[in-house]
């Protein structure tokens, strides 16, 4: 196959150069001894050191992770819901607006939606503060949970289901014994996903959180408008470790299950 | 038994994210409208009452007869406005425009790659998008400096001998969203050229096509859906975008969502804000509607 040009080869080179590059040059002046970010001095570990007496940054980034645990575990359940709803059911009353309400979330400016709740919760008299900024979070990011679930069902055969519902078992039993775990790699990735979105959201965040509930990024982007340091850097480069950690254990994970599943298949039919 | 307990889990899968959704996403909408029609006001919230419904019906008739235009007047006699709008929308054209010939070729390349390491490719087209926003347009302050990364790196070279001012010029606008937003690009118009056919290319160019003409003729019009897809995802968010506009761009640059930003959290003005919002909403309700149409399109495809 002759399909596999010059010229393809060098696009790739050069679009994954961009797209990569910038993140290794912070990650690489995160070790820089210098407190320059453009100019190398060696290596030296002691912005990371530095960051663990940083209180504020501490207390940002526990919020952070609390707000990403739950609001990621909400928005898998919801989105899982909202998946079941979208490829089940293909027609309900308001469908329509169903499937807007999922898709709009996607493309919506930050801007907009981090205003909109913001009056909602004042409207209804709730202090902004860790809740607000959690169901914000839950509200964004099923959506994106709900879209990851989608493409799995659609590909889902529907037959060991109805043979489940044929043996008598309740929609229920019929769900959580055999559509889960069928579908139980893309409602992992959806609550990855769910978590990293809610971990580095700012502008949503900015609008809906309070006093007392600041998250990493926000924490971050203050000290980003006072000027580029090796410290911001370090943190980055941290919060880049979780999310490639989580990726990676995503990734098996699927992998895993899909190698197992396979092969469950493979022993069914040779009986 | 079953069957209820059927019926009831049933409307439970719709109903419940739906009542989320409706509650969270929708009503917040005409909150925003409704306070976009409301008087500013010194005090908190700042902006007089929305809604009393103690006062029952004639009170909620009242209410509407107090809806004031103000805020929108205000807004087209203020040039700043209207200008921020225009800029937004010409930032976020230019940007889509240019992250499409980047993304083209890679998406291109990844499709006519060797089966075995196309996954491999995908994933690393994905992983970007899973690492902070906010880390990967602070990564181009460093880069785009007069004493950056890249001045010095063509300085060494000798392709220029004066620093090239990049931060803080609508340059470095454009380069923040290609970067940010390349993945979104790339990925759907893979998809497209992933499905098709490729004997297509090839009786084209038996019938005496180039492979330019192929290319132009039959590749490029099939992987349409998947462009517009990618236009779309990236031009929508970019209107109204904060991060990039606000930490790559001068202080002359004028972008919606900073002016918007600013206009909520400088000046605490918030129907003006809300007005703000709205007129942004009713520009992108047409590529949003677009959008979902050619979702809705692909899942029936996929079913």
């Amino acid at each position: 196959m002759q399909r596999w040009s010059r010229f393809n080869i060098a696009s790739i080179v050069i679009g994954f150069a961009f797209l990569y590059l910038p993140i290794v040059l912070l990650v690489v002046f995160s070790f820089n001894e210098s407190k320059l970010v453009t100019v190398w001095a060696g290596f030296s570990t002691k912005w990371y050191v530095q960051l663990f007496h940083n209180q504020a940054l501490l207390d940002a980034a526990w919020v952070t992770i609390r707000v990403g645990l739950i609001s990621a575990t909400v928005a898998t359940v919801l989105g899982t819901l909202a998946a079941l709803a979208m490829t089940r059911y293909t027609r309900f009353r308001g469908r329509m607006l169903f499937s807007g309400m999922i898709y709009a979330p996607l493309v919506m400016p930050e801007v907009i939606t981090g205003l909109s709740m913001l009056l909602l919760f004042v409207a209804i008299g709730f202090d902004r503060g860790f809740w607000t900024l959690t169901l914000a979070h839950i509200t964004f990011t099923m959506c994106f949970v709900a879209v990851v679930v989608q493409s799995r069902l659609l590909s889902f055969d529907r037959s060991i289901e109805e043979a489940a519902m044929d043996l008598g078992a309740t929609p229920v039993a019929t769900f959580l014994q055999v559509t889960l775990p069928v579908i139980a790699p893309a409602v992992f990735s959806g609550w990855v996903l769910a978590f990293t979105l809610s971990l580095d959201d700012l502008v949503i965040s900015s609008f809906t959180s309070g006093p007392g509930a600041t998250t990493l990024p926000m924490r971050i982007y203050s000290q980003v408008r006072l000027g580029v340091t090796p410290e911001i850097n370090a943190v980055c480069t941290i919060l880049i470790g979780i999310v490639a950690i989580g990726v990676l254990i995503a990734s098996v994970v699927s992998r895993s299950r899909e190698i197992q599943r396979v092969k469950d298949e493979q022993a069914a039919f040779a009986h | 038994m079953a069957k209820f307990g059927s019926a009831l889990f049933n409307r439970l899968v719709i109903i419940i994210p739906y009542a989320w959704l409706l509650f969270f996403f929708l009503i917040p909408f005409f909150i925003v409208i409704r306070i976009s029609l409301s008087e500013t006001a010194v005090a908190m919230p700042p902006y007089l009452p929305v809604f009393d419904l103690a006062s029952g019906f004639g009170g909620i008739i009242d209410n509407i007869k107090q809806f004031s235009i103000d805020n929108y007047i205000w807004l087209t006699e203020d040039a700043l406005y209207t200008k921020a709008y225009i800029s937004s929308l010409w930032i976020a054209g230019v940007s889509t425009f240019l992250t499409l010939l980047i993304a083209y070729p890679v998406a291109y390349g990844m499709a006519q790659a060797p089966n075995t390491i196309r996954p491999t490719l995908l994933m690393l087209v994905i992983l970007p998008f899973w690492t902070s926003f906010l880390i990967r347009v602070y990564a181009w302050i460093a880069i785009l400096k007069p004493e950056g990364l890249l001045n010095q790196l063509l300085l060494t070279l000798g392709v220029i001998d004066q620093p090239l001012i990049i931060l803080n010029t609508n340059w470095a606008i454009y380069i923040g969203i290609v970067y940010s937003y390349l993945p979104f690009m790339v990925l759907p118009i893979y998809s497209s050229l992933e499905k098709m056919d490729h004997s297509l290319t090839e009786a084209a160019q038996d019938l005496g096509c180039t492979p330019i003409r192929a290319f132009w003729r039959v590749t490029f019009p099939l992987s349409l859906p998947g462009v517009v897809a990618g236009c779309m995802l990236v031009f929508i968010p970019a209107v109204g975008e904060f991060v990039i506009p606000d930490l790559l761009g001068g202080s002359e640059t004028l972008m919606i969502g900073k002016t918007l930003w600013n206009e909520f959290n400088a000046n605490r003005d918030w129907p003006v804000s809300a007005a703000v919002a709205t007129i942004l909403l009713l520009i992108l309700v047409v590529p949003i509607m677009f959008f979902q149409h050619a979702q809705s399109k692909a899942d029936a495809e996929g079913r």
